[in-house]
């Protein structure tokens, strides 16, 4: 019996379906629990107020619970703790509590033996801060110019209505400062690097001299008018503030200004929070990272990802594509091509960190050096090229994906039939028209999907992008209104160092801890979507080009 | 150009002694293909021995032989298709109209311009209908879309395909049937207007509806161009030809008429081919 079954290949199968499901089930498994502990932080949740009862003495601890812990009473005794009422475990909450302008820290264990009592007031006030974090107590009143305008039950809708006025202004300011200023700032550079140019050539005189000075008079007409608009703006947005009340009573005025948003969410229905979680979200992809990238949005690490990604591929792609056309359709297929496809072949497994060190060695330090030295000079001893940056990080991907793209496109090469070729040479096609008017259309699929590897690869890499050009927090995006518009010089950040950043670098563990799941999550996201736009294009082409499969 | 106005009879005999004399009845053969002592080695080893023959103006030769005999390595000789793999060692010369394909100065492209070549199985480009018959022009450099236009509808007039895809011919080519495949194979090949056509068995991955038409076809192309045919297929070989090439182990047996070769040839082995005694 057995032996037919083994006979029947069933077990086979069996064995198949098992490793496959296993493999479905680890991949699934771990996006849910990405997504699970990354979406759930965006969640506002209800805040809790315990009268808390610890030694004799009586506080009042408001916070949101994040998670339980139990601890078994024998290991709680050799911490320390004690335990009332011979309990077997020791129970204990984490609570974010916040306030940490006034107590020191954002999270706190509580133990629920110490509990007293626990409600949910509908008046309890969650604000979102630009610093300190967020603050958990009570809206006593708005102020205008220090009178108060809005008290009691009021004062919540008061502060709604005056925080979305201050949004807007800070976004103005905030507009006016990046664009506006920048691009002031970004002239008067450019100015004294022109100027530096022209005094190392000796071309510097007096002609040259007033026209800077009437270039830079402008600037700073231009300059005054701006510092008056946001001087106008400050003072408006500065005219509020609140008064809250924290949970150990202490009562302290908030500046309009410094507030991201008000919630009260023990008073919101199920529809309201699943609105703001969607703002919430919204803001976490949109917006720029504060607090040491613990709070606000990872936009400019998106951004970043994304452009360096799609930097790396126009730079790959004819690199690898021409390689691959050589070695398999020029180069006669002796010993020295063999082992150069061994070479490529080898090169894929280089550690990326080696790719990272020859970048770093190569690139920058040679290159860059090089550049800024023939192209530069007025820079120095600043330097432009020298150091790492955008282009040297595309650049090294470009390296480290390359064998990726060689080896696919010699394959789609590979399976393009004689017959084809042949036809195209019948016609008085020379070779390389063939080439380049059906061979190479034909491979285009197999391009891709040396394209699709290698983007997955490259948006994943951290290691080696640390050395050639990511940091932790970029001032600009290589992006922006300045001609030239696209600064390869520029350092910018990045999801995967930003999730080690967040995860490892952070003072605030806690706080950290959702933030690294949900910029995963994120990262996934980003390069499932660029894989998904890379695939449309692969059967696009495919379907084009089907001869291949006839 | 040069004519060979000797009566090839004498020719023939002089060259040597495998060919046998095409059977002129004193009439003129305007002599398009001279094939002179061939040799081709793949490596080491002899696939063609010493092929003497010449190819007559605007008549069809069918080359017939059992498989590996080398009538289809005959027949890419003379568009030097065979120049595309490495091992090949070719001597001996083809003259196109008196000048030697082999010599050094000829561009390959030009030749396989004026010696067009249609393969075994249809080998349409994934490209739309227009652009299949069109390829050749393109590479030469024609972008006029009247022209383009033009060629397009003659030579697909030509290969008789119009009237079944005058309508559809920005739809892709591998939309197709094998057979209109392959007439429009025929049709790009006919639209650069070469001299001479290779037909590498042409109609053997096609049903026989699809193979008459192509017949028709070589029975109306004979009136414009040379036409060089390999076939397995003697009764195609007998209704399509004028000429016939019988090929054994590299040797050209016997060349003739096709008539007076399938009812009265003069070797005993070409005999056994034709009444069916091998292959």
């Amino acid at each position: 019996m057995i032996k037919e079954w083994f006979k029947s290949g069933s077990p086979w199968v069996w064995l198949n379906a098992a490793a496959v499901s296993t493999s479905l089930i680890l991949v699934v498994g771990l996006l849910l629990l990405i997504a699970a502990r990354g979406l759930g932080h965006f969640w506002p949740a209800d805040i809790v107020e315990y009268q808390y009862l610890e030694n004799g003495q009586e506080t009042v601890v408001i916070g949101e619970e994040l998670e339980e812990s139990l601890l078994p009473a024998q290991q709680a005794k050799e911490n320390g703790y004690q335990l009332l009422n011979n309990a077997e475990f020791l129970e204990q909450r984490l609570l974010k509590v916040g306030n940490r302008d006034l107590t020191g820290m954002d999270f706190r264990w509580v133990q629920t033996q110490y509990i007293q009592q626990q409600q949910y007031p509908e008046e309890l006030v969650m604000i979102e801060r630009r610093e300190w974090g967020n603050f958990y107590g009570r809206l006593l009143a708005v102020k205008e110019n220090g009178k108060i305008v809005g008290q009691g039950e009021q004062a919540f809708q008061a502060a709604q209505d005056r925080l979305e006025q201050a949004l807007d202004l800070f976004e103005e300011i905030e507009q006016l400062q990046k664009s506006e200023v920048g691009a002031i700032n970004y002239g008067l550079e450019r100015l004294r690097l022109k100027q530096r140019s022209l005094e190392l050539k000796d071309q510097w005189n007096a002609q040259s001299e007033q026209d800077f000075a009437l270039q830079r008079a402008e600037y700073d007409k231009q300059y005054q008018t701006l510092q008056q608009q946001l001087a106008d703006l400050y003072q408006k947005i500065r005219r509020d503030s609140l008064v809250v009340k924290a949970a150990n009573g202490q009562q302290m005025d908030i500046a309009l200004e410094k507030v991201v948003r008000i919630l009260q969410p023990n008073a919101m229905s199920g529809v309201e929070k699943t609105l703001e979680y969607g703002a919430t979200f919204i803001e976490f992809v949109t917006a720029e990272p504060r607090e040491a990238n613990t709070e606000g949005g990872i936009f400019p690490a998106i951004f970043g990802t994304i452009m360096m990604v799609m930097l790396m591929a126009v730079i790959v792609t004819p690199f690898g594509v021409i390689a691959a056309v050589y070695l398999r359709e020029y180069a006669s297929q002796g010993i020295v091509t063999r082992m150069i496809r061994i070479a490529v072949n080898n090169l894929a497994g280089v550690p990326s960190i080696v790719y990272g060190v020859f970048g770093l060695g190569f690139f920058v330090y040679i290159l860059g050096g090089n550049i800024d030295q023939l192209f530069y000079p007025e820079a120095a001893p600043a330097p432009v090229f020298g150091t790492p940056g955008l282009m040297w990080a595309s650049l090294t991907l470009a390296l480290l994906t390359l064998p990726v793209v060689i080896v696919s496109t010699e394959e789609g090469l590979a399976r393009i039939p004689k017959s084809i070729r042949e036809g195209s040479l019948a016609l008085g096609a020379t070779k390389a028209e063939t080439l380049w008017r059906t061979v190479l259309p034909m491979a285009s699929p197999a391009m891709m999907t040396g394209l699709i590897l290698a983007v997955a690869r490259a948006a994943g890499e951290v290691a080696p992008l640390m050395l050639v050009g990511v940091v932790k927090l970029a001032p600009t995006l290589p992006l922006d209104g300045n001609f030239p518009f696209l600064h390869l010089d520029r350092k910018f950040m990045h999801l995967g160092f930003h999730i080690y950043d967040v995860g490892f670098q952070s003072p605030n563990v806690e706080a950290a801890r959702p933030l690294v799941y949900a910029t995963s999550l994120l990262l996934v996201m980003v390069i499932i979507g660029l894989n998904m736009f890379a695939i449309k294009i692969r059967n696009h082409l495919r379907e084009k080009y089907r001869a291949l499969e006839g | 150009m040069t004519t060979t106005t000797e009566n090839t009879l004498t020719h023939s005999i002089d060259i040597g002694s495998l060919s046998r004399a095409i059977k002129t009845k004193d009439e003129v053969v305007d002599t398009c293909l001279k094939i002179e002592d061939l040799n081709l080695f793949y490596g080491e080893k002899q696939a063609l021995h010493g092929v003497n023959m010449e190819i007559p103006r605007k008549k069809v030769t069918a080359y017939i032989g059992p498989s590996g005999c080398g009538k289809s390595t005959l027949l890419r000789c003379i568009n030097r298709m065979n120049d595309l793999i490495d091992t090949v060692n070719i001597d001996g010369r083809i003259l196109l109209d008196g000048e030697d394909i082999y010599d050094k100065s000829v561009n390959v492209a030009d030749l396989r311009r004026r010696v067009g070549m249609v393969f075994q199985k249809p080998n349409p480009f994934p490209k739309t209908i227009y652009e299949n018959v069109a390829y050749g022009l393109r590479i030469q450099g024609v972008n006029d879309r009247r022209v383009l236009d033009e060629s397009v509808e003659k030579s697909l007039r030509g290969a008789a395909l119009w009237d079944e895809v005058k309508d559809r011919l920005n739809d892709n080519a591998l939309g197709m049937s094998g057979g209109q495949q392959q007439r429009l194979v025929i049709a790009r090949a006919i639209a650069i207007e070469p001299e001479v056509m290779l037909l590498d068995e042409p109609a053997s991955a096609l049903d026989p509806i699809s193979t008459l038409k192509i017949e028709e076809l070589i029975n109306e192309l004979k009136e414009k161009y040379t036409i060089v045919i390999v076939t397995h297929n003697m009764q195609q070989a007998a209704r399509v030809s004028d000429y016939t090439a019988f090929m054994y182990m590299g040797e050209l047996i016997e060349f003739g008429e096709t008539t007076e070769l399938f009812t009265n040839p003069g070797k005993k082995q070409t005999e056994d081919y034709i009444t069916g005694r091998y292959g």
